[in-house]
């Protein structure tokens, strides 16, 4: 028996290295690269102006990074850590999304009103949609339908048809919406608006509210509690929100929407991503420069974790 | 363009209304002030509005009626206006801006001031209709007063000029010391006729010796001699007020919670910066357009009720929701302590406490404003 879990130790080092979470940081323009099995930063990389949106492609080779003070989408190697080339993305790329057929990308450039679409194979736009004002969340619905975009000033989600790149619908939600994310059936949606201090989910297919969640932690100021980060666990059972300069991340009954409590992490939280399939939730904390890393099942900050300046998005390798 | 499910069209139409007497001054002719103050906002935000409203089925719109006095522009509205309803912008001193509310609220109009930022129009003159996102003389010394005290820079020396307006700072800046407990070591006029560009050096150290004091506090909203202020005073102390270190509005250099966006907006449509009664005019017409989104409706009379309603709040820039204050139809919102080419605070400070929010902290508050709001 012992020889069986040392064998079956010995396989699982040698076939899969650990987990690296991946942070970009605004102001430091680099990306800080954590062991998710030591938390410990192992690499810094320097990359374009103020990256903010981080994704991988579905096969982990290649990491996009909206540098938007380069209007760049950059392509990483994640095999050399070295910046290939650029895509097309148009003015200020701030936040995007990959179609699940892993060659769409659908960028939010924040400038100039507009969704891009580009073909990450040949390189090219492949179409331009005009949202509303200051475009930033972007979400695509895991059956490859549905794209959605989120307009800061304009207060709408807007509804894009992934097959034919036409936008059908809007969707008033309130001040300032920054983060869209579909359950794992892609059957609802969840969206945070900041400065309205909510979170609205959304019925996929009807298009209609299901429930507003407000928020409320005890010393804290209403107007300081700005939804930004939204992560949905794959069981259904928890959502995790991050609450900005209110530095908490609220947990959410998936099921219910009853807020079942607040945990405390580094100060202006913005972005989550999980780890470990799930069992770990990564916080990146703006002005404290950190990253907060809890532990799902027991729903308590375990560790923080150094990173650069105004650490923004981050994605985890498995 | 796919509107949303149950959009009613909608023209909305804002009428602009300006006194050209209300630009500010510029006596020494070097630093122009733009043609196109206030109104350049608000043209940015009826863009901004449009962009939106087509996703709405509404459209909006401005047009302008001007003057270089008040019975000008009162002859002219009153023929615009024809006894309707109407939504109006309005940059005009408060003479002008009394009788301009007497001919349009007796239609129930709505009324937003983005260009005066006279006190009594907080406290006195308020009225049911009637609405500033300009910030006023009270918001702006109380904003810069909060600052002073978490430096404890608790002694001050002030100079005012002698203009309407200097007084109307300078008094608002007693109120301030009195409100946060500061004391004013002396107050002083500026009276002096002469052109200072050759002379400051000499005499603004002769006019500053005094009692020791933390700070000089300058009211000179006419640019005739704060500028020759810091760096010339006697004692070696910061210089605030409407020069040196300014409350304001609104300021260039802000970039804080997205108003990098704003601020290349406005610069790209019209090739300069963003100034305070620019945001003013921008915040009016988002106002409007907001309450539009909202109420699905174009009637002044409902768009007024929704603005001061608790539903009604505004993001605008400055990392927080923004609203009215019911009871003299003043926009709360945080204010910049900024120099000439950078900010160096944002009031409230930390630590001043309000029942209901801290923005209240700044300007009047409700025990202090007699105002009758009926509409």
């Amino acid at each position: 028996m012992r020889l069986l879990v040392l064998a079956a130790g010995l396989l699982t080092a040698l076939v899969s290295q650990a987990e690296v979470a991946y942070v970009s940081n605004e102001k430091s323009d680099t990306l800080t690269l954590i062991d998710v099995d030591k938390l410990e930063v192992i690499d810094t990389l320097e990359v374009g102006m103020r990256p903010r949106g981080i994704i991988f492609s579905q096969d982990y080779k290649y990491l996009y990074i909206c540098a938007s003070e380069s209007d760049a989408v950059q392509v990483m190697d994640l095999a050399t850590h070295k910046v290939i080339h650029n895509l097309p993305s148009g003015e200020d790329p701030e936040q995007f999304a990959l179609h699940p057929n892993n060659r769409h990308l659908y960028i939010a450039n924040e400038d100039s009103a507009v969704v891009t679409v580009v073909d990450t194979v040949d390189r090219t736009v492949i179409a331009q949609i005009d949202v509303g004002i200051e475009p930033e969340g972007m979400a695509v619905s895991p059956d490859g339908k549905w794209v959605i975009n989120t307009s800061e000033t304009t207060n709408m989600l807007h509804w894009i048809d992934a097959s034919t790149h036409e936008l059908v619908d809007n969707t008033l939600v309130d001040q300032r919406p920054r983060h869209v994310e579909f359950s794992k059936s892609g059957e609802k949606v969840w969206a945070s608006a900041e400065i309205g201090g909510t979170v609205d989910v959304i019925d996929t297919a009807s298009r209609e509210l299901i429930k507003k969640i407000t928020f409320k932690i005890p010393g804290v100021h209403r107007d300081k509690i700005q939804p930004v980060g939204i992560k949905l666990t794959d069981d259904g059972k928890y959502a995790f929100v991050a609450l900005g300069p209110a530095n908490h991340v609220a947990v959410i009954d998936a099921s219910t929407y009853e807020v079942l409590d607040y945990l405390l992490v580094g100060r202006r939280v913005w972005q989550l991503a999980f780890a470990k399939e799930q069992s770990l939730l990564f916080t990146t904390n703006g002005v404290s420069g950190d990253v907060s890393v809890i532990d799902v099942e027991d729903l308590k900050v375990i560790k923080t974790i150094k990173a650069g300046r105004y650490p923004w998005g981050v994605v985890v390798k498995p | 363009m796919p509107a949303v499910a149950n959009a009613k069209a909608l023209n909305i139409d804002v009428i602009y209304v300006q006194q050209s007497s209300n630009q500010a001054a510029q006596p020494l002719l070097l630093k122009k002030t733009p043609g196109n103050l206030t109104i350049a906002g608000a043209e940015l935000a009826i863009k901004d509005s449009n962009t939106t409203g087509r996703f709405l089925k509404h459209q909006y719109s401005l047009s302008g009626v001007t003057g270089d006095n008040s019975e000008e522009i009162v002859a002219a509205l009153k023929q615009r206006l024809n006894g309707q309803p109407a939504i109006l912008l309005t940059d005009l001193p408060t003479t002008t801006l009394k009788v301009v509310a007497d001919l349009a609220l007796a239609n129930s109009s709505v009324i937003i001031n983005a260009g005066e930022a006279d006190n009594n129009l907080r406290v006195s003159q308020c009225r049911g209709g009637l609405l500033h996102t300009l910030a006023s003389r009270a918001m702006l010394t109380d904003a810069m007063a909060q600052f002073f005290m978490a430096r404890r820079w608790r002694e001050w020396f002030v100079i005012s000029g002698e203009s309407d307006a200097d007084k109307a700072y300078a008094e608002s800046i007693n109120r301030s010391a009195k409100r946060f407990g500061a004391k004013i070591t002396e107050q002083k006029t500026w009276s002096f006729d002469t052109d200072l560009r050759r002379s400051a050096q000499r005499e603004v150290p002769l006019f500053t010796q005094g009692e020791d004091y933390d700070v000089v506090l300058v009211a000179d909203e006419s640019d005739l001699f704060g500028n020759y202020i810091p760096n010339n005073t006697w004692l070696p102390r910061p210089v605030s007020g409407t020069h040196g270190l300014t409350p304001t509005t609104w300021h260039w250099a802000l970039e804080q919670w997205g108003a990098t966006q704003l601020q290349n907006r406005f610069y790209e449509q019209f090739g300069r910066e963003m100034l305070d009664k620019d945001y003013a005019g921008w915040l009016a017409v988002r106002s409007i357009s907001e309450a539009v989104t909202r109420t699905q409706s174009n009637d002044p009379k409902a768009l007024y009720s929704y603005l001061m309603s608790n539903d009604f709040e505004l993001a605008a820039f400055k990392g927080r929701k923004l609203s009215f204050r019911p009871w003299n139809g003043q926009l709360r919102q945080p204010i910049p302590l900024v120099h000439p080419k950078g900010l160096t605070s944002l009031s409230p400070q930390e630590g001043y406490l309000h029942p209901s929010t801290d923005l209240d902290t700044l300007g009047f508050d409700k025990p202090e404003s007699r105002c009758d709001m009926a509409y």
